[in-house]
């Protein structure tokens, strides 16, 4: 088997290579069209990740809740419900069904469909991460809080949540990273993301593995900056003399 | 029924024709793909523990990159690769089989590592002063331990196996998504079908994890 790495010099309306990879006047080379899905990902990603940290911390928060059952049962259940259906499904109730069953919702662009559908599924899994960090602090914390006349909402601002979040901030890093790998499912209803890309451009050209090792290389690469990313932000944030003890995250 | 969905269309006939048959496959790769996985990541676990670069390099470069690439791309990537490699075309499922054992190897070794490592160095010693090999140590005092100890945190990570075989989607094998879709498009009632299927993966999930959390709570009190 011989290499081909020209594919992505190639017209994907004309059947030329182009010199510099690059085509102009509204045509694209399949590079062009590579980088384009590249930044769908990270943008179905991204969006995704900001619904999952704000949606998911909140009902994190209400999980742990003191004397508010109801609030508490309520959290768990939007946690058990969306962690125990496949992203897959889950993507195509809100892409589908939801548009269906709720009028208002064929307004709504596709793209912050997938969004939601990710964001949410990846929600259950921060609040699960949220409620044992704030689990995982001593009781002491809170009663603290209480002691200092704090109100419930100061008591989580100002003192269970500034540590709570640091001590959670392993996990979150590998469940950030699973978010980037699960867009990849919005390939299904055909967001136009690096997935997608790759299936479509296996077919067109016939060079599958040119194809696929590019865009697993950009999915790593992606992954990767989020690892660092956390990485930095954890040393950022990290308070001299308190050491936080490593996390580890599963699933995917 | 909520806004325009109808599921009175369902009836045992759709059940036993089309979803029947991708529920049994989704079963079938789960057990299949555990068993296998477990075996091969006990495998890549003890070569990452082994201390011998020639064993300790590629288990973690196998591990690591596979942990690090989406599920979907792997099963596209083994779609690809496998009737090049056998030399003979191969079905939607056969390779999805083979995709998930590899995929699913990769993070079950994690769990095992993380096992094997809690079994206190006392008890390796042990084996040692007993006169015991390398492999029967590990056989009859170290797996059998972590193995127990890991049951709640293996049978979870089944647990998201089942759901993530949905994704075999990407090639178009049947399994019980499939067979809720395929069933949603003859009867012209996709949304329900999609609805139907969401509910079914839920029950299944929430049913299993319920059982795993007793499991975990008998163990604890046992040990």
């Amino acid at each position: 088997m011989t290499w081909d790495w020209q594919v992505f010099c190639k017209n994907t309306s004309e059947d030329v290579i182009e010199a510099s990879c690059w085509a102009g006047g509204g045509d694209q080379t399949y590079l062009q069209w590579m980088l384009h899905a590249w930044g769908w990902t990270l943008a179905v990603a991204g969006c995704a990740w900001v619904v999952s940290m704000v949606v998911g911390s909140v009902i994190g928060v209400l999980r742990t809740l003191p004397n508010s059952p109801g609030v508490v049962r309520a959290a768990n259940a939007w946690v058990e419900m969306f962690r125990n259906v496949p992203i897959l499904v889950q993507l195509f109730i809100w892409y589908f069904v939801v548009p269906k069953a709720f009028p208002v919702f064929q307004q709504v662009p596709g793209f912050l469909l997938v969004v939601f559908a990710l964001g949410f599924f990846t929600s259950a899994r921060i609040a699960e991460q949220v409620r044992a960090g704030i689990q995982a602090m001593p009781r002491g914390q809170r009663y603290a809080g209480m002691a200092m006349g704090f109100t419930t909402f100061q008591t989580y601002r100002y003192v269970l949540l500034p540590m709570a979040l640091r001590i959670i901030l392993p996990p979150l890093t590998s469940e950030s990273m699973n978010l980037l790998k699960n867009s990849s499912v919005a390939f299904a209803v055909s967001i136009a993301e690096l997935t997608m890309f790759a299936m479509q451009a296996q077919e067109e050209t016939s060079r599958g593995i040119e194809v696929y090792l590019a865009v697993t290389a950009l999915y790593a690469l992606s992954a990767f900056a989020v690892n660092r990313i956390f990485a930095f932000i954890e040393k950022k944030v990290a308070i001299p003399g308190f050491i936080v003890a490593g996390g580890t995250g599963g699933g995917h | 029924m909520l806004g325009g969905l109808d599921l009175s269309f369902v009836n045992w006939e759709i059940i036993s024709k089309f979803v029947a048959n991708g529920f049994f496959f989704s079963v079938q790769l789960t057990i299949v793909a555990t068993l296998g996985g477990i075996f091969f990541g006990t495998l890549l676990a003890l070569m990452r523990l082994s201390g011998k670069k020639a064993f300790v390099v590629p288990a973690t470069v196998y591990v690591n990159g596979m942990r690090s690439i989406p599920l979907v791309m792997v099963i596209l990537w083994f779609f690809l690769l496998v009737p090049l490699i056998i030399g003979r075309p191969v079905g939607a499922e056969a390779s999805a089989v083979i995709t998930f054992i590899a995929f699913e190897a990769a993070y079950f070794s994690e769990i095992m590592r993380a096992g094997i490592q809690s079994i206190p160095r006392g008890q390796v010693f042990a084996g040692q002063a007993l006169g015991m090999t390398y492999a029967q140590n590990m056989r009859l005092v170290v797996l059998p331990q972590a193995f127990r100890n890991m049951l709640p945190v293996l049978l979870t990570q089944t647990i998201i196996l089942f759901q993530d075989t949905s994704l075999v989607y990407a090639i178009g094998a049947y399994d019980l998504l499939k067979g809720f879709v395929t069933a949603g498009k003859i009867y012209g009632r996709p949304e329900e079908a999609y609805l139907l299927a969401a509910i079914v993966y839920f029950a299944v999930c929430f049913g299993l994890s319920f059982l795993v959390k007793r499991l975990q709570a008998r163990i604890a009190i046992i040990r």
